[in-house]
């Protein structure tokens, strides 16, 4: 982190800080720390506010002129989307049956990795046995080491020995091995902050591992879950690297990021469908992101404070 | 309508097939015999893991180390050939230099402009909605964020009418519209801006929950010692915050290193844009030069490395605190 970084942004801040003492809650909110904060608020938005607009335009107008243009001679359509999603032929964008896919690869690939995660991670908080932090410390160093590093060898795997690339169950089992490193730490966080007592109670009563797992850890565990699964749920609908090395890139198995980043890579052609194209691929994650705001912030704090 | 039956099928397959895996494994360790039951239960609950990460992550990760050494096909041992050619092709250096660039602004941006933002909009009206707008493009995977900025940059010849945002707004202000993915070296930086749009809003929320941490009975000491808004901020806030700064800037840098999607979907790595886990794709699955390949993203976990000790070393130390 750099002080002379610092001092570009904050310039705003230092001729704010000059007023008089008031009270300390507002000490940074000056008219110029808003104004800043406005200009970045726009900046960040404008980009998908910009898309968002093309996507409903006619293709010829995409083409032609900038979405702002709008503003002067409105004119909208829906013809992109319905021709991203539903169009037929060989050149056609096909993106109903890449958003199954998504679907299809991104459901099992969430639940996999929490399910074993929730496993290992009651494991290493709650039996006792030897080496126990060794390999925990161990898990939480492969969550950095970079996924590129397995890509050649576990392709290699799933080609020879199992003769599964390119197939559904290849992409699972890759984004749960991807996964699991930051599914077995954050839940070992929250898991191992249970009380004591509400385990030891059960072990009087005679409960088994097997039994405190499904009638104490599961439920109790639920709001981390949630978090985390959101959070996989995010990484696995937007990835690309894996999708690319593993799925085959057909309209089989592939999912949405990959026809998209094929789509931009003739982005001539395709200039008039690819608004329409991301927003498709966009709506699901931002749905899930602002009706689970709350639970996705609070998984982030969780994977960082501890960290 | 085949198609969508097909894959439900193969979908609800997987899942009931996954889910009877687990539950004959856990019913098992219920029904394991006393002796040696809390060795039985415990291979049940961590093998499944254990396994997939010995077979998924740590061969895999030891077999690149040793492929690196290997010839395109890994057949011949060639010893540090691959990493000879890394170190003296110029594109090759062109793709480590474009890296290290990477990885010098998005972190540094990311967190200034984010830990600004989360000050000045601190307890101010409307915050939630104000954090929201800046964090969205979190939830935009990296190839959404490609098109999206693709339109931004898009460039027309001059005299005609821009269809790009930024571009036209070059000709409004009377200036000459520029093809800002294509001129090398700026294109970097017109790719990295996407990486910044998209990590400042991780930065934002941590860095928010973090400065909402700090007692305001230390802000107001200092105050009351003379302090003005920007010294208290900058020495009480700051050293404050600063586990979670340090947090911030290690994890922006890891997801730096790896961008991957923003240059593929973008550019492709076209006109000196590519990046080392861009061209470690190129290398081995369109040139299909495993050596090669292997031997970049060695080089990447290099670079991780330093990250990753660090990690370790204060992991261990809190979980000895425990």
């Amino acid at each position: 982190m750099s002080v002379q970084g610092f001092a570009t942004t904050t310039s705003a801040v230092t001729t704010a800080g000059s007023g008089k003492a008031r009270r300390v809650k507002q000490s940074l909110t000056s008219p110029w720390a808003t104004a800043a904060a406005i200009l970045i608020a726009v900046i960040w938005t404008i980009p998908t506010f910009g898309l968002f607009v093309s996507s409903l335009r006619p293709a010829g107008d995409i083409r032609s002129t900038g979405w702002w243009t709008v503003f002067v001679n409105p004119s909208f359509s829906l013809e992109n989307y319905e021709s991203v999603l539903f169009a037929t032929g060989a050149s056609s964008a096909n993106l109903g049956s890449y958003f199954l896919n998504s679907f299809v690869i991104t459901i099992p690939s969430v639940v996999f990795p929490l399910v074993i995660g929730t496993m290992a991670a009651y494991a290493f908080a709650w039996i006792p046995f030897r080496g126990s932090s060794w390999i925990f410390v161990g898990i939480f160093a492969l969550q950095i080491v970079p996924l590129q590093m397995a890509l050649i060898p576990l392709l290699q795997i799933f080609s020879q020995a199992l003769g599964i690339s390119g197939t559904f169950p290849a992409v699972w089992i890759a984004h749960t091995i991807f996964g699991l490193p930051l599914c077995i730490f954050l839940l070992h966080n929250f898991i191992s902050e249970i009380p004591r007592d509400v385990i030891e109670a059960a072990r009087v009563d005679g409960a088994n591992h097997t039994q405190i797992f499904f009638r104490i850890i599961v439920p109790l565990s639920l709001p981390a879950l949630a978090s985390i699964g959101i959070f996989q749920f995010l990484w696995v609908w937007n990835d690309l690297l894996v999708a690319l090395v593993f799925s085959g890139g057909t309209a089989d198995v592939a999912p949405l990021t990959q026809r998209l980043a094929e789509m931009v890579g003739n982005f001539g052609r395709n200039t008039h469908l690819l608004p329409a194209g991301a927003f498709v691929a966009l709506i699901v994650p931002l749905i899930v992101f602002f009706a689970l705001q709350r639970y996705f912030v609070r998984g982030l704090l969780a994977g960082s404070t501890k960290g | 309508m085949d198609d969508l039956l097909g894959k439900l099928g193969v979908l609800v397959i997987g899942i009931v097939a996954f889910a009877a895996v687990v539950g004959v494994v856990l019913f098992l360790a219920d029904k394991a015999p006393k002796r040696g039951r809390d060795f039985i239960q415990l291979l049940a609950f961590t093998a499944p893991a254990i396994i997939l990460l010995l077979v998924g992550l740590v061969y895999p990760a030891l077999r690149t180390i040793y492929l690196s050494f290997f010839d395109r096909r890994g057949e011949n041992f060639i010893g540090l050939r691959n990493y000879e050619w890394m170190f003296t092709q110029p594109e090759i250096l062109t793709v480590l230099g474009n890296t290290l660039l990477w990885v010098v602004l998005v972190p540094t941006v990311s967190t200034v402009v984010g830990l600004a933002y989360a000050v000045f909009i601190d307890k101010s009206r409307g915050e939630k909605a104000l954090k929201a707008l800046v964090f969205m493009p979190m939830a935009i995977s990296f190839v959404g964020a490609g098109i999206i900025w693709r339109f931004i940059y898009e460039y027309r010849a001059e005299g005609f009418e821009q269809i790009g945002l930024l571009n036209q707004i070059l000709v409004w202000v009377g200036a000459e519209p520029q093809q800002f993915l294509v001129n090398s070296p700026w294109n970097n930086v017109f790719l990295i801006i996407v990486m910044i749009w998209i990590q400042t809003g991780f930065a934002m929320v941590l860095l928010s929950a973090a400065i909402k941490g700090v007692s305001i009975e230390t802000i107001e000491a200092a105050r009351l010692d003379g302090a003005n808004a920007w010294q208290s901020f900058w020495n009480v806030t700051v050293p404050a915050i600063r586990p979670t700064i340090i947090v911030v800037v290690t994890t922006i840098t890891i997801a730096t290193l790896k961008v991957f999607d923003i240059v593929r979907a973008m550019t492709g790595g076209q006109f000196s844009t590519s990046v080392i886990a861009n061209e470690m794709y190129t290398q081995t699955f369109v040139r299909t030069e495993f050596g090669q390949g292997a031997a970049l993203a060695v080089v990447l976990f290099i670079m991780v490395l330093p990250i990753v000790i660090y990690n370790v070393r204060s992991l261990a130390k809190q979980r000895e605190i425990r």
